[in-house]
């Protein structure tokens, strides 16, 4: 193999049709371990952990419906998914990026600890869940139309922006239990919701200049990769759920 | 001896846990279709089974025995053989009988015979007993006194094909690809803490009710003792039997249509009953304090099925997937939206419900999606 060195951008494709998942993603540890930088992989169904174990910033952008468990432990690929995305994308991730066009499943960005996830369309239950941070490491998640039940569920840490862009003016999120068990990051929702709705554990604010920057460098990103306008994303009003105790259980044992 | 397992897998990680695989596709214009799609759908979502259970049910299956009760057996013995047939015979008019074809499949292990009966119930019930009554009598008298005999299939123009095995195993035991059908469901099996034997498969039927199911009923104690007091008897050993009798109770006998009857197995939570109109609230009341005891517990989506319809919903915090496709007269239903892909690519719309909120495929009207700022594409 070492013999066929591939130039920097050349675009390998591979074809998954009737691939299982243990070859489809052994053939692209391959093509990275030989210098590739750019994948595209034709007729994905339902294959699980694209992305894992390759620990380089390489691209993989996939056509068809990756399969569970997309981006799990990730450390460093780009991933452009070109349709929806089954559950738990973004598995523990630590590194990287996953831009998706149609929707995510449930669990998106469970337990992430690091990177960057960009959902066009509608996420599932639990996008978030446990999401958690440290130092420098920060993972984000974009989701742009709304959200199902448990959004930020025992988060942790970390940056949670749910656009609302699908809800049309002033109607409110249907999900509930938002922010259930929060204690660390923060989640920047824009389009309304209920005080009924949220968590127990969770607080809301407006938000303020260092939030704003925050939010306009994250939209931009969001903006970019879907083509839409930024300015008129951010016009519209948000506000801030964050983790009324940080140690909410901090003294179950101490009585 | 040394247990080498400390060495090489100190983490005894090495128990490969998944979920169940479910699978339905609908055509509302009544056509029938064969299973082809049905199989590599069901078989794209292998790895969430592990082989120890795989099943379908077909509807429209037997159009030249449709005023029939398609009896599917399953023995284990041949002395449960003859004690059965000799209770069928003086039980029913007998129209015809056979074995259901199979094929040497490598996976299918040490299979049961299966045999199938077509059955008319004439003046064996008497005057006041429903037909259906009559013969969901039958099928518990057999599943719970005859040793080594298991019927697992009891409706008219459709059956249900199961046993120990992956789906797609399953499919090619029972030449599944020859039959057609308008409606068909299919599981693939990953049995928790119930055993992985041939009845133990899904879907799990009587009458034409037929139930598929992922996850866990963790109210099967409490929701087998009230069925009990109906003459319902479990005998499967897998908790996914009280759904199909839970659902010919109430969609059968007590009328309910699934709007209704979703609302009993999967009831919102108090909080969210008192924020609605007090109309509202007085029926989802009536029906938690009526029907408590069939109250699903636990993470769970069936897809529950009979003539005319295909449901499904997912337990009302939706610990289990659902995926919805449409394409035109076809509904899909699907543990994964990979598998619907796989056979039908350029879907209408395809969109994850809400947790509790029953997805329905009736003959005759298109399922829409929900309206805006609901997860979908």
């Amino acid at each position: 193999m070492a013999k066929h060195r591939i130039e920097a951008n050349q675009v390998v494709r591979i074809d998954a049709g009737g691939v299982l998942h243990r070859e489809l993603n052994a053939r692209l540890r391959h093509a990275v371990a030989n210098g590739t930088q750019r994948i595209q992989i034709h007729n994905v169904y339902g294959q699980r952990y694209i992305g894992t174990d390759l620990g380089k910033p390489v691209e993989i952008e996939i056509l068809g419906t990756p399969g569970n468990d997309l981006g799990a432990f990730m450390d460093g690929p780009r991933i452009i998914v070109r349709g929806n995305a089954q559950d738990g994308c973004g598995n523990t991730m630590n590194e990287g990026e996953i831009v998706i066009y149609g929707h995510a499943g449930d669990i998106v960005g469970l337990s992430a600890r690091g990177g960057k996830i960009f959902v066009r369309e509608d996420a599932g239950y639990r996008a978030g869940i446990h999401m958690k941070e440290y130092g420098d490491k920060k993972p984000v998640l974009v989701i742009g139309g709304t959200a199902q039940d448990f959004l930020g569920e025992y988060m942790a840490g970390g940056i949670l922006i749910l656009l609302g862009l699908n809800l049309s003016e002033r109607a409110r999120h249907k999900a509930n239990f938002v922010g259930t068990g929060m204690h660390g990051g923060v989640i920047y929702l824009g389009g309304g919701i209920e005080d009924h709705q949220l968590g127990k554990e969770v607080g809301v604010a407006e938000l303020e200049e260092k939030d704003y920057h925050i939010l306009q460098k994250f939209v931009g990103e969001f903006a970019s990769h879907f083509g839409y306008d930024a300015r008129e994303i951010l016009e519209r009003s948000f506000c801030k759920l964050f983790p009324r105790w940080l140690r909410p259980y901090g003294s179950l044992y101490a009585y | 001896m040394k247990d080498i397992v400390q060495v090489n897998n100190p983490y005894r990680d090495d128990k490969v846990i998944d979920a169940c695989s479910l699978f339905g596709a609908m055509d509302i214009s009544g056509r029938r279709f064969s299973g082809e799609g049905v199989i590599r759908a069901i078989a794209n979502m292998h790895f969430r089974g592990n082989g120890l259970g795989g099943g379908f049910a077909i509807y429209g299956l037997y159009p030249e025995y449709a005023e029939s009760y398609a009896f599917h057996i399953m023995y284990l013995s041949v002395d449960g053989r003859s004690r059965v047939e000799g209770f069928l015979k003086d039980q029913f008019e007998l129209i015809y009988d056979e074995e259901v074809p199979t094929r040497p499949t490598p996976g299918i292990v040490d299979p049961p015979l299966v045999r199938r009966y077509f059955l008319e119930v004439g003046g064996h019930k008497h005057e006041e007993q429903s037909e259906d009554d009559y013969v969901v009598d039958r099928v518990m008298e057999i599943n719970t006194r005859f040793e080594d005999a298991f019927v697992f299939s009891s409706g008219k123009d459709m059956a249900v094909f199961k046993g120990a095995g992956y789906p797609e195993e399953i499919a090619e035991y029972f030449c599944l690809e020859q039959y057609d059908g308008y409606l068909w469901t299919a599981h693939g099996r990953f049995p928790t803490n119930t055993p992985g034997w041939w009845g133990g498969a899904h879907p799990f039927c009587v009458l034409d009710w037929t139930v598929v199911h992922n996850g866990e009923i963790s109210s099967y104690g409490i929701n087998r003792r009230y069925l009990e007091q109906f003459g319902y008897h479990c005998t499967m050993q897998t908790d996914t039997e009280v759904v199909a009798y839970a659902v010919d109770l109430l969609m059968r006998k007590h009328r309910l249509p699934i709007e209704i009857v979703a609302k009993i197995l999967a009831a919102p939570f108090w909080a969210d009953i008192e924020r609605r109109p007090s109309k509202e609230q007085k029926l989802l009341r009536t029906l938690r304090q009526v029907y408590s005891s069939l109250l699903l517990n636990g993470p769970f989506t069936v897809i529950i099925a009979h003539h005319g319809e295909m449901i499904g919903f997912t337990d009302r915090i939706r610990l289990r997937p659902l995926t919805v496709g449409v394409k035109a007269d076809m509904l899909y239903l699907s543990s994964e939206e990979s598998a619907i892909r796989l056979i039908c690519p350029d879907l209408d719309r395809a969109w994850i419900p809400t947790g509790g909120e029953p997805i329905i495929g009736r003959l005759g009207r298109r399922c829409s999606p929900p309206s805006r700022g609901q997860v979908r594409c």
